[in-house]
This record gives C-alpha cells, structure tokens and sequence, in this order.
C-alpha cells in the first residue's frame, strides 16, 4: 500500500473519530450512557497500555496498578475539590488544615497525582524489580493491597476520609477532555516504545542475560520502565477519579488490576492497539452482555439461567476460551495496519471461496 | 494487655494459623511442581464453604463432612485438567493469567448460584461445643485446628518422603523432563498434587468457616493470597515450612487485629512478604534456589 493512501485513510478515520464525538457532544443528554462507556474503555486503555509497557514489553510481570491507580485518583481527589464542598465531604473527622486550603486546577493535579505515583514506584522498585517474575507479581500486588489498607485506615481519617470515600470530584466539562488526554498519554507511550530505550526493553524482554551482554543496564532499565508506566497508571487513576465523581478504597481491589490484566492479555501482550481493541471489547462487552441479567421468554417458555449474575459468569468463560485457545490475544504482539486489515478481510473472503471450493470437490 | 487475654489470643492465633497452613501447604506443593501460583486455590477454599452449608442442609455431619471433601477433590482435578493442563508448554505467564481466569470465574460463579450476600455457615456437632479453662475459654475447632494440621503435616511429609507417589512428586519438581524420560507419568502426579492440595483446602475450609460462622463469594481470595504468602514465608516447596509460615501469619494478624489496627492486618501479611523476599528469598525452609538461564 502507497505512502499517500495510508495517510488518506488515517485521515478519514480521524475525521470519522471525530466526527462521531462531535456528534455525541452535540446530543449529550441523548447519550450519556454511551458517552460513559467510551469515556471508560479510554480511561482503562490508558492502564492498560501503561501495563503492558512493563509486562508486554519490558517482560516484568507487575500486579500493582490497583495502587498506583489509587494514588493518582486520591492526588486529583483531594487537590480539586472544591474548597468550598470540603467541609459536606469530611463531615467525620474534618480535613487536615494545610491540605484543606490547597485547590489545583485539573491538569496540573493530574501530572502530580502521576508523579506521586511514579516516586512510589521508584521506591518499591529498587528493592522489588531484583525478583524474578512470579515473585515480583506477587510482591507488587502485596504493594497494592498495602496502599489500599492504608487508604482506608482510621488513622489517616484526616487525609483520605478512611474508608467513607471522597464524594463531589468535579467531573470532565466534555468528553474531548478524557479523549484528549488520553490520546496523549498512550501516544508519548508509543514515542517512547519505538525510542532506543523502548528497543532496550524489549531487548529485556527477549533474553535477559543477552541483553546485558549487549551493554543495556538491566536494573536502570527495568526502573525507568516500571516508573513511566506506574505515572501513567497513576494519570489513569485521576482519570478514573474524575470520570467517576465519588472513590473510596474499595474502588481499587485487586479486581481493577485483574480487569486491566485481562484487557491486556485479550488485546495482545506487546500491542498497543490491542490493548485500546481489547479495553474497549471489555468495558463495551459488559454492557452488551447485560441482557444475560434480565429473565428471558421465548414465547411461553421461561429460558432457564438467565437472571441476576449470569453475565458475568459468561463474561469469564469467555475470557477463559481467550485465555486457553487463543493465549496471543487477538493481535498477539502485531500492531494495528492498513495493510493488516485488507489481508484480515481478504483472508476472510479466500477461506470461503476455498470451503466453497471443498464442497464442490466432495461431490 | 493482662497474660489471660494475651493467652486467648495466642490461641485464636494459632487455630487461624492452622486453617492458613492447610491451604498453605496446597500452594505449596502445586508451585513446587508447576511452578505455578494457583490464584483459584483460594476461591476452591471458598466452594468448599459452600458445598458444607448444602451438604450439611441434607445429610447428617458424618456423610456430610466426606462428601465435602470428595467434592472439592473432583472440582480441584476439573479446573487442573481443564485450565491448566492445555498449558502445560504454554510460556509461565500464561499459565498464571488462566489461574487468575479461573478464580474470576470460580467467584462470579458462585456470586450467580448463591448471591453476593453472606450465608451462614452451618454448625457441625461437637466443633462448636466451649471449653472452658480457668479464665480461657475455647471451642473445641480451637484446639482441633493445630493438632489436626500437625497431624497432617506429618503425613503428607511422610508420603513425600517414603512413597512412590511422593519420590514420584519430588522428582517432578527437581526436573520435569528428565522424569517424564524416566517413566513417571507427569499428568497424573500433577492431577495427585492437585487432588492432595484441594483434601487440605476442604478440611482447611471446615475449620475456617466453624469460627467464621458465614461465606460469601468473595471469602477466598484475601485468605488464598495470604496463604500463598505464607507459604513463601515457610520457603515454597517445604510443607513444614508452609505451617510454620501459616502460624506466623495467624498469629501476628490475630494480635494486631487485637490491638486496634485491624485495617493493617492485611498490610502486615504483604509487609512481611517483602521484607522476607528481601532477606531470604527462599524462605526459612526454602531449598537452594537454582535459577536456570
């Protein structure tokens, strides 16, 4: 495929991208439940692009989101709510006097949620990143589950509101807001994973021992990566906070690491893109399987199973097939391409015509 | 805090300890041979409550109590044939995330048949009945639960040690290869491990929930983690280790939990992970690691 007709595509499928949240912007009240989903499966790629530096192209198998999703939420939290709405929030205890009178626009509260959470990740990494891969997972969830109980214990009543929760976080004003930055953090991610540093990652990825061999400082490495990705997560977080309104410790369980784990491996382990495809299969297939909820009659027979839970039974067979048959993901470690999509189609349209084929030949 | 209380609390201690030590010892032995953390152990812990409370609606204590046991070893097998074994050369992160699949599963499924919300767990006769010693009172489950896992400890040590099956299981564990050229057939010793490790989460279960009073879906995965933690506290692969890293992990939760800082107790349990994987990354008892490139 020519140069010129790929950019003609990308343009278009921009300008459809666009067009399409124009029009939902337009007809807010119409859509917001739609608006909500897209909102999510961009705020859930961002973590999971950001998890798949570290555990599809660095090879660190990190369990830790949970936490530094935490972390950047809580920052966003507490800087941007409003002074005024503080005291209705800490209705308990009351909040701590210095931090009370601190209020920071979004954006700048959102870098330093981020920064707070790489500064962590920098702390836990330098003992941590010595283990070797099951160990370090577990030792990064155990980081995790440490960060969560500290969030919600009465002590730190004053900072956090324990375990009630931080209510009234000001909302996105549109939703380009959410769209926008997350476009930009996936894209710096993207930078950065075909810079010569995102080529040393993946050196490590490969062989360990060789990469060493080649010249690449395996500690510093593993460091940086686990570092920028835990930023982004912690971003991701804020978003997550923002998006939401209301957080309290029980948001960031260990199911948020395992839902951003499991959108990494049905994109692809080492696919950006399949990781954005398999956030928003996730997040959207939810809502689609929703009608697995609802008690369901064909004519005057009552379809056995269907009631309250079932969908996400079904949800996690189906992502255990993912698992078992399919364990590359649906891009496995490929990137999204023009070229790549004509041939899926293409193959599609061959492997009829040769069933076709077959059949003829049968008779 | 007066020695009766400090005494009373040491006991509870240990009978938690006991209950973590029989699931310890089921992650134990499974990473020992697949070199696998079996996140869904937990969650087995968690069916094994549910199939009591509906065995015992039915049946008296004595068939209800084997068929618990018998139930949680078939599901225990299932999921290892089903989930893990199409794996068996699949790389080792793959096989972890299908572990994590199944535990999701194994809780949305119960979360469907039995609703989210606690039900009680039922009583079983004579394991509730107060004992009562000077100013320390127990119930008999109290006491049953270390001696009952030393007991068991011992045996399972025993069969590694002196049995086929158990030379069978550690030669598995040293070099998968090399033993299936010797003859030993890998999935059956897989599916024994499996089989052993899910008898121990059941009676591990029985325990747990007898002073816990309720179940819900959810009710593994803390304590599967933590168990996992114990075990690597004992040094992965040693059963003795794994209990003595289970009544480690009780007794230091039951005691800061009795000094007001329930909140950490869990922290603490992830707290003495990492400083232990800092130290001595093998664990007390832990074999030499031997890291191949």
């Amino acid at each position: 495929m020519k140069k010129s007709t790929k950019t003609l595509f990308n343009i278009i499928a921009v300008s459809i991208i666009l067009a399409i949240l124009i029009f939902l912007e337009m007809n807010k009240r119409k859509f917001s439940y739609d608006i909500s989903i897209i909102e999510r499966s961009m705020i859930y790629a961002v973590a999971a692009v950001a998890m798949n530096l570290t555990n599809g192209f660095t090879g660190l198998f990190s369990l830790g989101q949970a936490g530094f999703m935490a972390i950047g939420a809580y920052t966003v939290a507490l800087l941007t709510i409003p002074v005024e709405a503080r005291a209705g929030v800490f209705y308990v205890t009351g909040m701590n006097e210095f931090l009370s009178k601190i209020e920071l626009p979004f954006i700048p509260a959102l870098l330093l949620g981020g920064l707070f959470a790489a500064i962590l990740a920098g702390l836990i990494g330098i003992p941590v990143l010595r283990l070797k891969s099951d160990y370090l997972a577990i030792a990064t969830l155990g980081f995790s589950e440490i960060i969560r109980s500290i969030i919600a214990s009465p002590q730190l009543n004053m900072i956090t509101n324990g375990s009630y929760g931080l209510k009234k976080i000001p909302r996105f004003s549109s939703i380009f807001v959410p769209i926008a930055l997350c476009c930009l953090c996936i894209l710096i991610i993207v930078l950065l994973i075909n810079s010569s540093y995102g080529r040393a990652f993946k050196a490590i990825r490969e062989d360990e021992t060789a990469a060493e061999a080649m010249g690449i400082n395996l500690f510093k490495h593993k460091l940086t990566s686990f570092m920028i990705s835990s930023f982004f997560t912690g971003v991701a977080g804020g978003l997550l906070a923002s998006y939401m309104g209301t957080i309290d410790s029980g948001t960031f369980k260990i199911t948020l690491t395992y839902d951003i784990l499991l959108i990494v491996v049905l994109g692809g382990m080492g696919s950006v893109t399949g990781s954005i495809l398999g956030s928003f299969l996730v997040t959207a297939g939810r809502e689609w399987l929703r009608f697995f909820d609802q008690p369901l009659k064909v004519g005057s027979w009552q379809v056995p199973l269907f009631r309250t839970g079932f969908r996400m039974v079904v949800f996690s067979v189906l992502l255990m097939v993912v698992v078992l048959f399919y364990s590359k993901g649906l891009m496995g470690s490929k990137e999204f391409s023009w070229e790549g999509l004509v041939r899926f189609f293409k193959n599609l349209f061959t492997r009829k015509q040769k069933l076709n084929g077959g059949v003829s030949n049968g008779k | 805090m007066s020695l009766a209380t400090f005494l009373q609390h040491c006991l509870t201690g240990i009978s938690l300890g006991g209950a973590y030590a029989l699931i310890a010892i089921g992650y134990t032995m499974v990473y020992g041979i697949l070199r696998l953390i079996n996140f869904a152990h937990g969650d087995l812990f968690m069916i094994a409550g549910y199939l009591m409370i509906f065995t015992l609606a039915d049946f008296p204590w004595y068939i209800a109590i084997p068929i618990v046991l018998i139930g949680t070893v078939v599901i225990g097998i299932v999921i290892e044939r089903l989930a893990y074994k199409p794996l068996r050369s699949a790389p080792r992160m793959s096989i972890m995330i299908s572990a994590i699949g199944v535990s999701l599963l194994l809780q949305n499924l119960a979360t469907y048949l039995f609703t989210a919300l606690p039900r009680g767990y039922p009583e079983i006769p004579y394991l509730k009945r107060i004992f009562q010693f000077g100013t320390l009172s127990a119930s008999f489950v109290t006491f049953l639960t270390p001696i009952l896992t030393m007991v068991l400890v011992f045996l399972m040590v025993m069969m590694i040690n002196k049995t086929k099956i158990g030379m069978a299981m550690r030669a598995v564990s040293k070099d998968y290869e090399t033993a299936e050229i010797m003859g030993i057939k890998i999935n059956s010793v897989v599916s024994f491990t499996f089989a052993i490790g899910s008898l121990l989460a059941a009676i591990g279960s029985i325990l747990y929930f007898t002073d816990r009073m309720s179940v819900n879906p959810f009710s593994g995965s803390l304590p599967g983690l933590k168990c996992f933690v114990a075990a690597v506290l004992g040094g992965i692969g040693s059963i003795p280790g794994a209990m003595i890293g289970g009544f480690i992990l009780g007794i230091g939760e039951t005691f800061l939990v009795a000094l007001g800082f329930s909140t950490f107790s869990d922290a603490f349990t992830f707290i003495l992970l990492i400083v232990m994987l800092l130290v001595k990354p093998t664990g007390l008892f832990g074999e030499k690691a031997t890291e191949k490139v």
